[in-house]
């Protein structure tokens, strides 16, 4: 199958002045899962803001290089259009409404979905991939556990049915087992719906199990990139990625925390 | 207790005119974190609006009133596009500044237009006074709290069940994670526009037809931060409550207080009110007090 979206040498400047991607290129095959790992402060979520055109809420620039999706360049293109196109970005943080209810965060899931009426059997659908959420959907989503609200963030994204979902560190804060129960519904949505997935994730070794293809970045490009079985085996990735200690992983976390934190406030 | 019921009634009439502008105020606060100072002056254009319509075009009320709030919802869209989107990114308090110089443009436009003096409408609804038990209450009354009720009714019902509304209360609670929805926040913001001057607009119609009109209509806006300091700055349902009970408030010390010292304490009462939950209760009885959970 060919390539949906073609991220072709872009470079993104923020506020006029820092240069963040240097070069950055990516492929994704029609109906795939490709990962994009890397570290703290690589450019990932950049990435990712780049084709969302979300880049531009935030002070941000492509200033070189072309974002192509289905053979039409798209970064010229405001978010909402973006959106309708059929590329949707779940949020790092989940970021859900929480002052909406369940029901009205999926709902404005669907906004710029024009065929209104095949929106209650979309809901029935996301309910049978995400059982808790039918459970709560009455409740104020501020109120529910982070596993619950990532699930809400999902299945707000399946209910756009785009053609390419981007999951930013879909695994952030949660218990390793819930994780994996998200990893397996994100692989059913891409055989079931057929939905191409783009997965950026700091958890390397789940990452690299469920994609078909990955990408390592490094200060803004990519330095790797691979057969998520081929890169499995690369010494350089397993030392770098896949062998942190315990230790470093809380750390990080903590990192995190106050960086997401910050934002916020921001 | 009849001299109570009336001014209860008096109290809901005015104060259901409260709600409606406050839930445009409340309403642009919401989706785009500006403080509007101009809500009063557009209260004011709309009983001008309609009041030229009606005695200058001869115009049928009823119709006049569909025609004012077309006028009203177009206007928004102007000042929207032309005053207040070059303005986003730009800081909050500038653009809040903007809206204190929107209000002094307004009223000179409709001091320009229609000179200083004191206006009436024409009399359009009936005087004779419906009885209802004890209480006597005239029909522009009755008109005026059911149409009040019915637009906050109907705003209710598209904040909970519309595409938009819902998107609004999005934008509202995460602008940058409902663009990321496609939701065209600009286009929001623009509505929040609209709907703001078309219900302060629709209050000010039947205000005129209550009270004179003047350019001072355009202090009626000022009771607005008592309403919605009470009700909770960031919440619809706060903003219709705040309207309701600053207006009951005032009516009942306008007839037990105001007689005992010689008058003056209704105009300043709902100031002090003000004053004093913002003390007690800072985010209001139905503010939101952030849902902090990372
Ligand atoms: N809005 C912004 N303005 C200025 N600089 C930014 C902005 N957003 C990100 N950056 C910078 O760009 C670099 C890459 O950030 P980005 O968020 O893309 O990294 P990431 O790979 O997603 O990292 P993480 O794993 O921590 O989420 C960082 O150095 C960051 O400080
Ligand atoms: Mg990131």
């Amino acid at each position: 199958m060919g390539v949906m979206l073609n991220v072709n040498n872009i470079e993104v400047i923020y506020n006029e002045v820092i240069l963040v991607l240097k070069g950055m290129s990516l492929e994704v095959p029609e109906g795939k899962i490709v990962t994009l790992l890397g570290a703290n402060g690589a450019g990932k979520t950049t990435t990712l803001k780049a084709i969302s055109g979300l880049l531009k809420s935030e002070e941000g620039e492509v200033t070189d290089g072309t974002i192509e999706f289905m053979g039409e360049v798209i970064n010229h293109r405001e978010a909402e259009d973006i959106v309708k196109s059929g590329i949707f970005q779940v949020m790092e943080g989940r970021r859900i409404f929480k002052d909406l209810t369940v029901t009205e965060n999926l709902l404005v899931g669907a906004h710029v979905r024009r065929d209104r009426e095949n929106i209650k059997r979309d809901m029935e659908t996301v309910f049978s991939y995400f059982p808790r959420l039918k459970e709560r959907h009455k409740q104020v989503a501020g109120y529910m556990s982070g596993g619950e609200q990532q699930m809400l963030a999902i299945g707000r994204a399946l209910m756009s049915k785009p053609k390419l979902m981007m999951l930013d560190e879909p695994s952030l804060g949660l218990a390793p087992l819930l994780v994996k129960e998200i990893f397996e519904i994100v692989m059913r949505i891409n055989k079931e719906e057929g939905t191409t997935i783009l997965l950026v994730e700091q958890n390397a070794n789940l990452a690299l199990q469920v994609a078909d293809y990955g990408y390592i970045m490094e200060g803004g490009r990519v330095v790797l990139d691979g057969e998520c079985e081929v890169l499995r085996n690369n010494p350089d990735v397993k030392e770098f990625y896949l062998g942190q200690s315990e230790a470093g992983k809380k750390s990080f976390k903590d990192v995190k925390h106050y960086k997401r934190r910050k934002r916020w406030l921001s | 207790m009849d001299f109570f019921l009336q001014l209860l009634v008096s109290g809901i009439v005015v104060g259901s005119i409260y709600a409606l502008v406050a839930l445009g105020f409340v309403l642009i606060y919401k989706a785009t974190g500006v403080i509007n100072f101009a809500q009063g002056e557009f209260l004011m254009v709309g009983a001008y609006v309609c009041l030229a319509l009606v005695s200058q075009l001869h115009i049928p009320f009823w119709i006049a009133f569909f025609l004012t709030m077309a006028v009203t919802v177009v206007l928004g869209m102007i000042i929207e596009r032309l005053a207040l989107r070059p303005m986003i990114g730009e800081p909050i308090i500038s653009i809040i500044m903007l809206t204190i110089g929107l209000s002094s443009v307004l009223k000179c436009a409709v001091l320009l237009v229609w000179g200083p003096n004191n206006r009436v409408y024409p009399q359009i609804f009936s005087q004779v006074p419906i009885n209802l038990g004890p209480i006597v209450i005239s029909q522009v009354y009755i008109w005026s709290v059911g149409f009040a009720f019915l637009f906050l009714a109907l705003f209710t019902l598209f904040f909970r069940y519309s595409s938009y509304g819902i998107a609004m209360r999005a934008v509202a609670n995460d602008q940058q994670a409902a663009l990321s929805m496609g939701i065209s926040v600009k286009k929001i913001f623009a509505l929040a526009w609209c709907i703001a001057f078309l219900v302060a607009g629709v209050g000010g119609v039947f205000l005129g037809n209550i009270n004179v009109v003047n350019v001072s209509l355009g202090f009626f806006g000022l009771k607005v931060f008592p309403a919605v300091i009470l009700g909770g700055l960031d919440s619809i349902p706060g903003a219709i409550v705040g309207g309701l009970i600053i207006g009951i408030l005032e009516a009942m010390t306008g007839g037990y207080i105001d007689p005992l010292v010689g008058g003056g304490t209704k105009e300043v009462l709902p100031f002090v009110v003000l004053v004093i939950i913002l003390m007690v209760k800072p985010y209001g009885f139905f503010g939101t007090e952030e849902i902090e959970k990372v």
